[in-house]
């Protein structure tokens, strides 16, 4: 009958298939772990953001794709890489120039669902201006990064993948030594702890916001770059934000090793459901299964694996 | 509010009530033709060049042959970004534009052309879904307003099959082999599904369903799967970005890209280009000629490119979308001479119109006289039958351009339009429409 | 001069709670009620029933809706299209498979249904709280747009997985969905629909229910304190919420588009009628409305007014160009006054007290 099948094709046939092919398994979960990079990618801009501004920045994925456009605008008008990525992390830093002056500090302490509303206006804009400026076609991007499969062990493995993990190792590594021993990064970590406390002992607020923005528009267009090769840089890829939202609920809002293992998490997870327990219902889980995954992790540790601990006085 | 202030609002108000309450007077001796177009949004990449064809076409016959029968062709482009309320906002908005009114819409979309098919239908104007929307909506005779020439989703399926086939050396060949569909989960991309169920059936292959949830961004996980199930052809439904991330994730998992077919929405350039060298070899079923290197396409380049009005820039003309959007105004300009043929040379309205589309015999003579022998394939449109054709060729992308690797392919057209029949008429029953009598409708050939 | 409330003096506490106290909003509502049933029908073209006021007035719905779950109870929620696409869902299968049924009951159950959904979907924010509650919902959205995609059964196993609404009449010849009906057949039902249930909502915020939702909402931990209880408030404002949606979105299928698939109600439906009440005002059923007509009519202005005067700009740019000018009002929107539209009526309303006194 229909109903026992189901139940045989959730509870029995995966473990079987997977037992059968281990090789197989540890491909998907290999190359989940690796799209989970990505993810993380993007969902480092988010955390950075919120991390010292507290805004909940969904214009994020239209940042990655306006910073893709700009960078492969720049290559097809025949600038050399090293440029077009100066000159597009300059028009970030621009960007968050303006989005300080603009949109924060008119709206400073207001609650927090009224700046989630001011950035999702935010990637509105962007979204209109990217596309009057840069077109509505796809651009492929091609930097040089290695696209081929690789075989090891019997298991598929593609360069590029590898590549993106190493870019997000370092970007991490980067930004751990920029926050940690630098005295902007510490100055930073003061104003995610307390802005209060932060403005009284003399930081400037509104400079601190300038540079995270202008960090967090960085990351994305190290993202841009990495999703626009993979994708062609289109439209599209302002969706990758949607893809990172499920990473931030598990890792945590606010930390960014929490993205790391969230992405990892959420990548291996959708994508071992996908291939093993799809075929039980159609197939295209994907989506809903990784917000499932991160919801299933709130309800035991609702501030997320490494958030900070919601401590709410009455 | 300062006086100000409310004075400029006001303005604005004045504006907009006073640009919504009048209508553009347009002059006497013109055929409106709404543009339903999507120029915006994530599928501009594939919706930019076929709105550029349909008008450069429009452009052409205007500037060299005075419009059809003499009569001036017009349009406006409304934005729809592919969303069916747009859609639908749009034609209400377009639909009375002109003293005859709207001569027919293209939507290009399958969601906006179900969305408006009930209002065509009321409104009598012809709805055209020229390779996408309602299949069945070829069995005319439930559907007077809608036409679905020259080729549709389940000829298609049937086509590529077929194709295979003759690559493997015959039908009995396809016993025992794999063949896997990917596809958009969308109402489009479930539209073979049945179809291809049945030849499985009928022939003897496994038929292996992978579907993608939209857009499509993400396709590691099915592609893995791909490679451990290894199929013999894998077949793609996608649209929009799904297209150009499945060439790559195909290129990674080192699928083999000859056995690699999409749809003809899966065939275009921006589906290709992002993939670069690995898309090499990739296939795609087309209903229309691929390359600039026809009469009619050139006359475009010399009277509407020369004259500087060109919608895009010349090295897109003769894209595989652009060329669409050109045959699609072929075929409609057609349909409209038809009808001028019965009703004389001026203005039509729609239902005199939809006369030209149920009775339109477009010939190989009369396609090779416009100056498109090889971009379109010949239709021939009846009361029961709004499909016309059917065929469909293959081509295959070397990393330049697309090239044609087969002669015309023709479906198994009893089975296909039995399917539109029968779906047809369960679709009817649902809606208590009755079937129009085709024995009662006038033929004209 | 105008607004004076000076002798409206109350005489029964019936009169001292009603919706509209002071005799000119009374008459103000009474005055835009007749407009809305008489004068738009009559002078009304089709375009502006079937393409500006039936999506207004079913928006609307789906705002009122949101707004008692974000607004009035505080449970940020990103599902609202899911939510929809099952009132749609439901209504199709009902209507199908009941075809004797009368459409209103079909709504009303199919409402209910939603409600039934919307409650199990609300289950997490016993935990979960804010952000983290926006986004878990969105796994409920995704979830319903996959299983209505997925399963067949919910189309009838039609090839396409689009529905189509069957015709269906309120009473006698009135068709009110399917292509027989008339645009002002529909419009008068899905305005007196959205009267009924906006009255019903007004009256549920207004008493002991709403101030159980506002006071989760304001504190939530204060109120489980003096004996609120959140399970129960919670679950009822999604039951609410879902129930409004479900009715919205079944309104949406079978008489705005008349057939759709569940990508209609996909993520950006949700952030639509998430616009729609922030600019309206959280917490206000008038807010709702004024959010509604914003939304529904700032593109189709944008869209014409160039025109009309005059300039002839390429498509594409005026699109950008509205993508552009709809973030920047939200965010000025969001600067000058964060309470909303219905804020600025208040404010409105309080200076017309004074007119034409300053003070």
């Amino acid at each position: 009958m229909q109903f026992v099948d189901f139940l045989q094709a959730v509870f029995v046939t995966p473990f079987v298939s997977m037992w059968d092919n281990p090789e197989f398994l540890l491909e998907v979960l290999i190359g989940g772990l690796l799209s989970g990079v990505m993810y993380s990618l993007v969902a480092l801009g988010f955390v950075l953001i919120y991390k010292a501004s507290g805004v909940f920045n969904f214009a994020q994925g239209t940042m990655v794709l306006f910073a893709a456009l700009t960078f492969v605008g720049l290559l097809e008008r025949g600038l050399p890489v090293w440029a077009a990525f100066g000159l597009t992390a300059i028009a970030m830093i621009v960007l968050a120039f303006l989005i300080e002056r603009l949109v924060l500090r008119p709206l400073v302490n207001q609650e927090q669902i009224i700046l989630f509303m001011a950035t999702i206006g935010l990637s509105y804009v962007l979204d209109g201006f990217g596309e009057m400026v840069w077109g509505g076609d796809v651009h492929a991007l091609d930097i040089g990064i290695p696209k081929d499969p690789l075989i090891i062990g019997g298991v598929l493995v593609n360069e590029f993948d590898l590549v993106a993990a190493g870019v997000c190792g370092v970007l991490v590594a980067a930004l751990a030594v920029f926050f940690q021993k630098t005295a902007v990064g510490r100055a930073l970590r003061a104003v995610a702890d307390d802005h209060q406390a932060a403005l009284s002992v003399g930081i400037p607020l509104k400079n601190i916001w300038v540079i995270v923005w202008a960090v967090a528009g960085i990351v994305g267009l190290v993202s841009g770059i990495l999703w626009g090769s993979n994708l062609g840089v289109q439209f599209s890829i302002s969706l990758v934000a949607l893809k990172a939202l499920p990473v931030l609920i598990l890792g945590g809002f606010t930390s960014v090793p929490g993205a790391i293992v969230g992405g990892l998490i959420v990548g291996g997870g959708e994508k071992v459901a996908e291939v093993f327990w799809g075929p039980a219902t159609g197939g295209a889980i994907e989506d809903w299964f990784a917000y499932a995954l991160a919801l299933v992790f709130l309800m035991f540790r609702p501030q997320g694996l490494f958030g900070e601990r919601i401590i709410e006085r009455v | 509010m300062e006086f100000r202030k409310l004075w400029c609002v006001a303005v604005a108000l004045a504006a907009f009530g006073f640009g919504m309450a009048a209508e553009q007077a347009l002059a006497q001796n013109e055929q409106f033709v709404p543009r339903l177009v999507y120029r915006t949004g994530p599928y501009a990449p594939n919706g930019i060049p076929f709105a550029d064809g349909y008008a450069d076409y429009l452009d052409m016959i205007n500037a060299r042959d005075g419009g059809v029968g003499h009569v001036k062709m017009t349009y406006e482009e409304c934005e729809t970004g592919y969303d069916n309320a747009k859609g639908v906002e749009c034609y209400e908005r377009l639909k009375n534009h002109a003293p005859t009114g709207a001569s027919w819409v293209d939507p290009l979309s399958t969601g906006i052309t179900y969305a408006l098919l009930e209002r065509t239908t009321a409104d009598h104007i012809p709805l055209i879904s020229m390779g996408y929307g309602r299949a069945d909506a070829s069995y005319g005779a439930v559907f007077p307003y809608t036409f679905t020439y020259p080729t549709t989703y389940w000829d298609g399926a049937d086509t590529i099959i077929t194709y295979i086939a003759q690559q493997e050396g015959g039908v009995d060949k396809l016993k025992g082999k794999k063949i896997a569909l990917v596809y958009h989960d969308s109402a489009y991309g479930k539209e073979p599904i049945t179809t291809l169920e049945a030849l499985a059936k009928q022939d003897g292959f496994t038929f292996l369903k992978f579907a993608v949830s939209p857009p499509g961004i993400d396709q590691k996980a099915t592609w893995l799967q791909i490679r451990q199930q290894k199929p013999n052809y894998v077949l793609m439904w996608g649209w929009g970005v799904m297209n150009s991330t499945a060439v790559k994730e195909a290129a990674a998992v080192g699928y083999p890209m000859d056995h690699f077919i999409g749809i003809w929405w899966s065939g275009g350039e921006p589906d290709v280009v992002p993939a670069g060298a690995a898309g090499k070899g990739y296939k795609a079923a087309q209903f229309t000629g691929v390359g600039a290197d026809y009469p009619v396409i050139k006359d475009i380049l010399k009277y509407v490119y020369g004259a500087g009005k060109g919608k895009t820039t010349k090295d897109k003309v003769g894209e595989v979308l652009y060329n669409r959007g050109v045959a699609n105004a072929i075929y409609d300009t057609e349909a409209l001479r038809t009808a001028q043929a019965k009703y004389g040379a001026k203005p039509l309205t729609g239902e005199q119109i939809q006369y030209g589309f149920e009775h339109l015999n477009l010939t190989t003579q009369r396609i090779a006289a416009l100056g498109a022998e090889g971009l379109l394939q010949p239709v021939s449109i009846s009361c029961s039958n709004h499909e016309g054709g059917g065929n469909t060729r293959i081509t295959q992308w070397d990393g330049k351009a697309w090239h044609f690797v087969s002669g015309w392919i023709e479906p198994h057209h009893d089975m296909i339009r039995q399917m539109f029949q029968d779906s047809a008429l369960a679709y009817a029953k649902e809606k208590n429409i009755t079937p129009r009598d085709c024995s009662k409708v006038a033929q004209l050939h | 001069m105008l607004y004076r409330e000076a002798g409206q003096f109350k005489t029964s506490y019936v009169a001292d709670q009603a919706i509209f106290p002071i005799r000119q909003d009374r008459y103000l509502a009474l005055a835009a009620l007749v407009v809305a049933y008489v004068a738009v029908p009559i002078l009304g073209t089709q375009y502006w029933l079937l393409t500006i006021m039936i999506p207004f007035l079913v928006y609307s719905l789906a705002a009122i809706g949101l707004n008692i779950l974000t607004g009035y109870a505080g449970q940020v929620s990103l599902g609202t299209g899911g939510f929809m696409a099952v009132g749609a869902f439901a209504t199709y299968k009902i209507a199908t498979a009941f075809p004797w049924m009368n459409i209103v009951v079909v709504f009303i159950l199919a409402g209910l249904i939603t409600a039934g959904v919307g409650m199990l979907f609300g289950w997490p924010s016993l935990r979960i709280k804010g952000f983290y509650l926006a986004v878990a919902t969105l796994a409920s959205q995704f979830f319903l747009i996959w299983m209505f995609n997925k399963f067949p059964w919910f189309t009838n196993y039609t090839a396409s997985g689009v529905i189509s609404a069957p015709p269906r009449a309120v009473f006698g010849n009135f068709f009110v969905t399917g292509a027989e009906a008339s645009p002002v057949y529909k419009y008068i039902f899905v305005l007196t629909s959205v009267v009924i249930l906006a009255f019903l909502a007004k009256n549920l915020v207004r008493g002991r229910v709403g101030r159980s939702w506002m006071a989760i909402r304001d504190m939530d931990i204060a109120a489980e304190i003096i004996g609120i209880q959140p399970l129960q408030t919670k679950l009822l404002a999604f039951a609410v919420s879902s129930f409004y949606c479900g009715i919205s979105g079944a309104m949406w299928a079978f008489i705005y588009t008349g057939a759709v698939e569940p990508l209609a109600f996909d993520i950006d439906r949700s952030f639509q009628i998430l616009f729609m009440i922030i600019i309206g005002g959280l917490g206000s059923i008038l807010g709702s409305f004024l959010g509604a007509a914003f939304i529904t009519l700032l593109p189709i202005f944008l869209e014409y007014t160039p025109v009309s005067l005059g300039f002839n700009i390429p498509i594409n740019y005026i699109s950008n160009a509205q993508s552009m000018i709809f973030g920047a009002l939200i965010v000025f929107f969001l600067i000058v006054e964060p309470r909303g539209l219905a804020r600025l009526w208040q404010i409105g309303k309080e200076k017309l007290r004074m007119w034409p006194f300053p003070y």
